[in-house]
């Protein structure tokens, strides 16, 4: 290969790419207008990336399937829902319950509680829920986790859509297809300010960033740790790793817990940005969205799973509704283009899993282990045998 | 837990015995203990409101046409899973698909609510043929494009492609007929009554749905078990490597086995369309996860436990839809789902399987 690629390898050469890369992500926003339609699609794909980036933990380091983690998106949207909106009005009496939220928000009713101690929240909500989710699989191996983990995320969904029939009290336990809205804005309590979407969305972009390169430093570290390594070498060989000492299901778990933790921070970022939760987001497809990323951008590579989330949120967020939503009808066809997003997504998963099943960018060690036949990943003919 | 009760004395011996012995009934009836809560718990529900059953033998009459099917879809999830162990997560697609030519093609006829009886006989005949036909044409082909390529790659590959095939499936069926529901003529009538037994009514649609699979699953079970087609379907699912050296062709087995789910899956597409007397893109894939839910309950891999699995969901579907609520049917289902896959991944009737194992 040419000589960027021998630069790429080396470590200065990543972190000197790492960094520009990073400049001009921080600069981007002083190129737009701070309401412009490319700074919502960029913040849509900072979460993308960071949901596609929490899901590598489960499916690209540990080799869990996961096709429910539309789930995590969820809880981490309703609790700031729940923490951070006018939504549970009765708690609290008269004056509901406020902590560390500006002036403006100080009057209301309900729950409101610092954006960013949401966050924490959510996080945490997200990986007892992982880990809960997680326990039943943790005999089953392959397709049946698929599976499981679709039930779960379906029957999250479904308690989505229809929580407003859950009821304590006078409350609903979510607000079903009416979405709850408004959320809170972000505050910041030292500095006095408050984000407003409304008004400029720089704000919410550089939050966002921030999160993203928390995710992904918490990806490289996880990566590298010893933990990190026992989900490789689960991955690789469930067997011969629970025999080298490998505790199968603290590590199983860990590795929900964690990939779910990251969901849930990128599901109340983006559940604060929306303005609104409402359970139509939270569909299998949503899941099958972010698989695709980690698959177009190879299972396991961070860098890899970064630039595929990037190019599906682009594609998904721009390019099909803003640029070539009216392609059918230059044509004549009688549809438009964004109805189809999902179907196009799943021909590029068939595509990417017949012509290339690592991955446009994939990492060294998996790359081996599809082209050499390392680990055990039982074929279709090695099954029966 | 109870296993160590050997070194712990304070168990006396009885006490331990009966743990045991416990243990070892919820092991061999949990399963079925678990499906019966429902039923009677609203049996006895209904004999102390109304005194009668009827209400729940109408919900069990309901249950058992929706459950057929299921059990043809079942059955074609059953069938793949047990020759190459792929979940054919876009068999739910195929059986929607198959609604869908049903209803084109029998308008294609002419087929209307005012046709006679002899030629609504007739032409549903054909539209079932077509059906099935194109539902099994489109089987073969998806195996060929998506599964086949893919044989000795990791078997989460084709499961993947599976999903995103489900994916392209529903785009063209929301292409086809829009994206919302959609009602079809109600051609055989389908809520009038046949007979009444003890407040219990069988509608002509119950008696589409069980005089469809019937026979059906009859043929296919006595192909399976007879045929010499069959047989090397049975050899390919025990060793494909030995079965390619006795000289079977491994390949067209393969096919053969999806030709034969699309057969069944289109014939529950057509029974959908006239029992529900609706269709949409979505319902692929709602059928298909309980269809699965109804293969893993009878034990996957397992033709007769297919067919049981879709009774049992069919009116454990219905008791919901009727009692708790069409909304929470699915988390119902999902809940045994994952009850089952978790407590007893070997189902009703199943063998234990390595992925289960």
């Amino acid at each position: 290969m040419s000589a960027l690629p021998d630069f790429a390898r080396t470590r200065i050469g990543q972190r000197a790419i790492a960094g520009a890369v990073l400049l001009l992500a921080a600069l981007f926003p002083l190129a737009f207008d701070s309401l412009a339609t490319q700074m919502d699609v960029a913040i849509f794909v900072l979460a993308y990336v960071m949901m596609a980036l929490g899901l590598n933990i489960v499916v690209g380091f540990a080799g869990l399937l996961d096709l429910g983690y539309v789930a995590f998106y969820a809880i981490g949207a309703y609790t700031i829902g729940w923490l951070a909106s006018d939504h549970f009005t009765g708690i609290g009496g008269e004056k509901g319950i406020h902590v560390l939220v500006s002036d403006f928000v100080q009057t209301s009713l309900g729950i409101h509680v610092n954006f960013f101690l949401v966050l924490i929240a959510a996080m945490v909500i997200a990986a007892v829920l992982g880990a809960l989710i997680g326990l039943p699989t943790l005999r089953l191996r392959g397709d049946y986790i698929a599976i499981v983990t679709l039930a779960f995320g379906e029957i999250i969904g479904r308690i989505a859509l229809n929580g407003d029939e859950i009821t304590f009290g006078e409350q609903q336990l979510t607000n079903g297809q009416q979405a709850i809205s408004p959320v809170d804005q972000p505050f910041l309590p030292g500095a006095g300010y408050e984000f407003d979407s409304a008004f400029n969305l720089r704000p919410y972009y550089w939050t966002g960033l921030v999160l993203l390169c928390f995710t992904l430093f918490v990806n490289f570290r996880l990566r590298d740790s010893r933990l990190g390594r026992a989900w490789i070498a689960l991955r690789e060989d469930e067997v011969a790793a629970a025999s080298m000492g490998v505790p199968l299901v603290r590590t199983k778990l860990l590795a929900y817990a964690a990939g779910a933790a990251l969901g849930g921070i990128a599901g109340a970022f983006l559940g604060s940005y929306n303005n609104a939760i409402n359970s139509n987001q939270f569909q299998f497809s949503f899941s099958i969205f972010v698989l695709a990323m980690v698959i177009l951008g190879g299972m396991g590579s961070i860098w890899g799973v970064t630039a595929g989330a990037f190019a599906l949120a682009v594609i998904d967020r721009y390019l099909i509704p803003e640029i070539f939503d009216d392609l059918p009808s230059t044509f004549g066809l009688d549809f438009q283009l964004t109805q189809l997003s999902f179907g196009i997504f799943g021909f590029l998963l068939v595509l990417i899993m017949i012509l290339r099943p690592e991955g446009l960018f994939p990492e060294r060690r998996r790359q081996m282990e599809l082209t050499e036949g390392v680990g055990t990943d039982e074929t279709v003919y090695e099954a029966r045998m | 837990m109870f296993d160590n009760a050997m070194n712990a004395p304070s168990v006396p011996l009885g006490q331990r015995s009966a743990i045991v012995a416990l243990r070892s009934f919820l092991g061999r009836y949990g399963l079925i203990l678990a499906l019966l809560v429902l039923p009677v718990v609203y049996g006895i529900q209904d004999l102390s409101n109304d005194g009668d059953l009827s209400r729940l033998g109408n919900n069990l009459v309901d249950g058992i046409s929706n459950g057929a099917i299921w059990a043809l879809i079942a059955l074609g999830y059953t069938l793949v899973y047990g020759i190459i162990e792929l979940i054919n997560f876009a068999h739910g697609e195929v059986f929607m698909i198959g609604s869908f030519v049903a209803a084109s093609f029998w308008g294609t006829l002419g087929l209307t609510l005012a046709s006679g009886v002899p030629g609504l006989i007739v032409g549903l005949f054909v539209t079932l043929l077509v059906a099935m036909l194109t539902c099994a044409s489109l089987n073969v082909m998806i195996e060929r494009v998506a599964y086949r390529p893919l044989r000795n790659a990791p078997k989460l590959a084709a499961l993947i492609t599976a999903v995103g095939f489900s994916f392209i499936l529903q785009n063209v069926g929301i292409l086809w007929r829009g994206g919302s529901q959609q009602s079809v003529d109600n051609l055989i009538r389908q809520e009038q009554q046949v007979v009444e037994a003890f407040g219990v009514v069988i509608s002509r649609g119950d008696l589409l749905a069980i005089g469809v699979t019937v026979p059906l699953v009859l043929v296919v079970t006595t192909f399976i078990a007879r045929s010499r087609a069959g047989k090397a379907m049975r050899a390919t699912a025990q060793d494909p490597e030995a079965a390619r050296l006795m000289g079977i062709n491994v390949d067209r087995t393969i096919s053969l086995t999806f030709l034969l789910g699309g057969l069944l899956a289109g014939a529950a597409g057509l029974v959908y369309a006239l029992y529900q007397t609706n269709v949409w893109y979505f319902q692929g894939f709602t059928a298909g996860l309980i269809a699965f839910t109804a293969a893993v309950m009878g034990g996957i891999g397992n033709l007769r436990g297919a067919v049981l699995g879709g009774l049992i969901i069919g009116c454990i579907q219905q008791i919901s839809d009727n009692r708790i609520g069409g909304e929470w049917t699915p988390v119902v289902v999902f809940g045994y789902l994952i009850l089952i896959m978790t407590f007893r991944p070997r189902g009703l009737l199943g063998e234990q399987t390595r992925e289960a194992g």
